[in-house]
This record gives structure tokens, sequence and C-alpha cells, in this order.
């Protein structure tokens, strides 16, 4: 009984949404074994090995997997797929992007976002923006879970498993890599930050969304948007928290000129410590938020900074 | 060039659904229906592609209730051309059986690219696509942001979660939308009646040989925790308190 995790990774780092999968796919059946699939991506397998509760690693260490596309990754995945009785990926772009093709492909039906492994063979995952919790049993056979990396625990260091080189799976090459343009930041990514501060319609521009920066250069938390905000043009898309975007639980999650559509609460209601500042107390943020100010956004930020600043905060 | 685009009736975007009492799933009688956002966003993609000459022939199917065929009508009043409707009576069908489905289509159409929604807003399942594609041996270019069509390839940049990447893939392909892809209009009265005029033909599973029975047992349909009423407060130096006192601030 063993489960098998497709590790989430840049070719030279492990992301947490790793470790967190490797928690339910512990829940489901252990021992656990990860697939590092990348080019150079040596380090990442390492570190993978030294995660508590992985039995081995699985290194394919080869140029189709540079950039885990859906196709290669498909061929890889199916030919190791036999040994194992659950394959999980994190509910990332790339996970998501994955995981279905292997699923078509072993004809065995995949569950989506687990938030919770009741029994090895049932789930809960959120439905409806996260509205409903459905809990579904999976039919005998191999399990195939995408896992909201939110809801789970990151599995601790401390593991010593060895690694096992494996061989590249014939591909079609049907698809490939033409560009990237990647967000750089020196902020936390926001979907492991501990504080995330997101702007919304009521910043009204580019230029005024910048506000955030400072107060989230003091507090060290990642910035996120509402989806007005992302179509507004005022942030690229990778900022979108909701529904749609990505999915965040820090310990404190500050909305600001945020109204609260049921596809922005999705993405961010599990957070800790909501606070809402809105000039509009009618917003429904405010129904989600623990702490609200009712106030302009243009006079708060200026204050929280302030504020901050006094307390010794950044 | 074909364009084959799959659309779903879902529960209308604006809507917050009620569990229903007995935990068996949620309350879907007397509510607005609409079609899946993402997938209007591929209608609309596809009618832009024929616009620019670049598809011969767009074609919506939709796989549900008899209710479907008003969602192909929304399809076709967009400017799609004609639609299938597969009719599988009232209950969900699981995303690997519409995959196998929407398959025998593309094998008995044979178009050269297929254009939906990432995910339906109902389900959340994000899956459709990418189980087509596999099951068709196609490539895939997921979340699309942006679509360019060549000659035999797409390239198709994607929304991914650390910024945008793109892809090049060989034609024949499947594709999902992002939100970003386009701005889907609003169909027009003239064209709401042209599309009652356009054709549906209607089928079921079983004429494509699949088995829709499901394979998942839902066990319950329940209520997400709630989060506890909070305050309003009327300064930033009473706000910081809190979050101090609380231990979110260091």
């Amino acid at each position: 009984m063993t489960s098998l995790v497709i590790a989430e990774h840049d070719n030279a780092s492990l992301k947490d949404a790793t470790h967190k999968t490797v928690t339910a796919a512990a829940a489901i059946s252990a021992p656990v074994h990860v697939l590092v699939a990348g080019e150079n991506c040596a380090a990442v397998a390492e570190a993978a090995a030294k995660i508590a509760g992985v039995e081995k690693v699985l290194l394919a260490d080869a140029a189709p997997y540079a950039r885990q596309l859906a196709e290669p990754m498909e061929a890889l995945i199916l030919s190791v797929a036999d040994g194992y009785d659950a394959i999980l990926a994190p509910a990332t772009t790339t996970g998501k992007n994955i995981l279905p093709r292997v699923s078509a492909k072993l004809d065995t039906p995949q569950v989506s976002d687990v938030i919770k492994v009741i029994a090895p063979d049932t789930f809960e995952h959120p439905i409806y923006a996260g509205n409903a919790i459905e809990t579904v049993q999976a039919p005998a056979g191999k399990k195939l879970v995408t896992v909201r990396t939110t809801a789970f625990k990151a599995a601790a260091e401390g593991g010593n498993a060895g690694i096992e080189k494996i061989a590249a799976a014939a591909d079609a090459g049907a698809s490939r890599l033409a560009g990237e343009e990647l967000s750089q930041s020196a902020r936390p990514e926001l979907t492991s930050a501990k504080i995330v501060i997101s702007g919304g319609r009521g910043l009204g521009s580019a230029e005024n969304f910048k506000l955030l920066d400072k107060i989230a250069d003091r507090l060290h938390a990642a910035v996120g948007a509402s989806r007005a905000a992302v179509d507004a043009g005022y942030v690229p898309n990778d900022y979108q928290v909701g529904q749609t975007g990505k999915m965040v639980a820090p310990d404190l999650y500050i909305a600001v000129g945020i109204s609260g559509a049921i596809q922005h609460l999705a993405g961010m209601k599990d957070s800790r410590v909501i606070v809402a500042i809105n000039k509009d107390a009618d917003a429904p943020i405010f129904q989600v938020a623990d702490y609200g100010l009712a106030e302009d956004l243009f006079k708060v930020l200026p204050e929280l900074d302030e504020e901050l600043g006094k307390r010794g905060i950044g | 060039m074909k364009v084959l685009v799959p659309v779903k009736r879902v529960v209308d975007y604006n809507v917050k659904v009620r569990i229903k009492a007995d935990q068996t799933g949620v309350d879907l009688a007397n509510v607005k229906m609409s079609m899946n956002p993402f997938d209007e966003i591929a209608v609309e993609e596809a009618v832009r592609l024929k616009e620019k000459g670049k598809a011969s022939e767009v074609v919506a199917v939709s796989i549900g209730p008899q209710q479907a065929s008003e969602t192909l009508r929304t399809a076709l009043a967009m400017g799609a051309d004609r639609g299938i409707l597969v009719k599988t009576g009232g209950a969900a069908v699981e995303p690997l059986a519409v995959a196998k489905i929407l398959k025998a289509i593309a094998e008995a159409e044979q178009p050269g690219f297929i254009i939906t929604g990432k995910q339906a807003i109902d389900d959340d399942a994000n899956q459709v696509g990418q189980m087509l594609a596999a099951l068709l041996g196609w490539p895939q270019g997921t979340f699309a942001h942006t679509l360019e069509l060549g000659d035999g390839n797409a390239r198709i940049t994607r929304e991914i979660d650390g910024g945008l990447q793109t892809v090049e893939v060989k034609l024949p392909a499947v594709m999902t939308t992002d939100l970003r892809l386009n701005q889907p209009r609003y169909a027009s009265l003239p064209n709401i009646m042209k599309a009652k005029k356009k054709p549906i033909e209607e089928k079921s599973a079983a004429d494509y040989g699949v088995d829709i029975t499901p394979r998942f047992k839902v066990l319950k349909v329940s209520e997400p925790p709630r989060r506890g009423g909070g305050v309003k407060l009327a300064s930033v130096s009473e706000l910081l308190d809190k979050l101090q006192a609380d231990g979110v601030l260091s």
C-alpha cells in the first residue's frame, strides 16, 4: 500500500505545496513516494528525500520535464502508476493541468481539491465556490486526488529516503514551451504567506495599488487582489485570490477596497483573522471579517502605515 | 476548420446556493440557471475565430437535461452554427463520463480545435478539458489567457500560479479558457431570433456507447463552517490593538 505524490518545484527548490500533499497522501495510503520530474533538479529530489514519511523519491531528470508540461508528465506518471494505490498532486495550476490526463488514461475518476481525508476512499471537497462541502466515496481501485494545500499541515522534515532515477517516458512532442513571464517579487508567495494584503476595485488604479506595497513590506506580507482589480489591469493575473484564482488561508488577511463577491470569499474565508477596509459599510466582505473599518481606504492606509511604524512593526 | 465548444448549464454565478435539509445535495429548484461563465468565454473565442476566417463552423455541445437546450440556444445566439444536445436526465454526470461522450462526438465531428471552460462553477472540478485531450491523445492549453491560432499549431498563453506561460501545441488540440481570454458578447435580439432556427441535434449517452452511471458515491453535502460575526472598529489604532492581542502581528 503506497501512494505517489507529484512534487511541485521550479527545478531549484521544492515547494511547500509538496509537503502538504504528502500529509494528505499519508492519510490515504502510507508509505509515500514522491515523483520529482524536471531538468537539473537533483537538489529538489534531495529536499524531497528529507520529508518525514517519504520512503522513496523517484527522480526523472530530463529536458521534456523542465516545465512539467501536461503531455510528457502524463506519459511519465503512467509509466510508474502500476505500483500505487493513490496518486496525488497539489491543486496548483501545475497539478490541475496534469492529473486529469492521468485519471482519464487510467479510467479512474479524480477527486479535485480535497480538504479532508475521512477514510482512504472517502474525501471532503468544496463545490459551488466553497458554499457546499461534498463528502464522496471513491470507487475501488486507485485514488486520484488533487489536494487543496491550505487545508493540510506541511509534513515535517526529518526523513532520509532513497532516490531512484527513472527513465524518461516516450513523448509524442505535440507540445513545447514557447515562453514564460513570471512575476518577480521579493515578497513571500501568496499561497504560503502568513499575512496577505489584497486590493480590489476600490484602489482605483495600478498606481494606487502600490499603496499596499508599503504596508506589505512592513508586515512581510504577500499582495493579492480581487478579480475586479485584475480585470481592470491594476495587477497581473497571478495576484488573483478566489474561486478560480488562488486559495489562501494566512493567519491574517487584510481586504482593502474589496466588496466581497462570493467568488472572492471562496479563496480567503479560511484565513484565521480577516480584516476588511471598505468605505461601503454594507459591503458583503464585512460579513466574513473579524474586524472591519468602514472608512475610506485612502485615509486608512497612510494611517496604518504610520501606526505600524510607531509600534515598531516593519 | 471546425471548432467544437462544449458548454454546461449551471447555477447562475450570482446565486448563493442552499444545501438541502437532508444533506443529499444543493437545492436547484426554482434557481436561475445560466451557461457556465468560462464556457461563454469559450463560445466567444470560437465565434471570433469564425469571424476572422480561421474557423469554418462552430458546433456547440451540451450534456445535461432537456433544459440544456436553452444553454445551446444561448451559444447559437452568440454565433455558433449548430448544437448537439446529449440528454442525460436530471442527475449530474461526472467529468470522466462527460469527457468520454465528448471524445465520441469529436471522433464523429472531426474538429480541428476544441475550446471549453477551464472549470464549471458548480462542481469546480477543472477536469473535463484535460481528460478529453488525454482520451483523444491530443495536446492541451489550459487556463488560456491569449490564443494565436496558426497553421497546424496554436500558441496559447496560460495563466499559471507564477504568472504567464506560453505553450505551442500541434493541432488538433484542446484549449480551456480562463477569465482574461475575452469579454463575451451579449446576444442581440435579432441573433436570438435567428438562433431559434439553427439546428440542435438530440442524442443520448447510449448513442455514444458511454455509461454515465456515477462512480462516486456522494455521502453528504453540507454547509461549510460559518465564520462568527465580526466587529466594526472606529480607528486604525484600535484595529492594531486587536491584531496584536490576537497574536497575528509581531
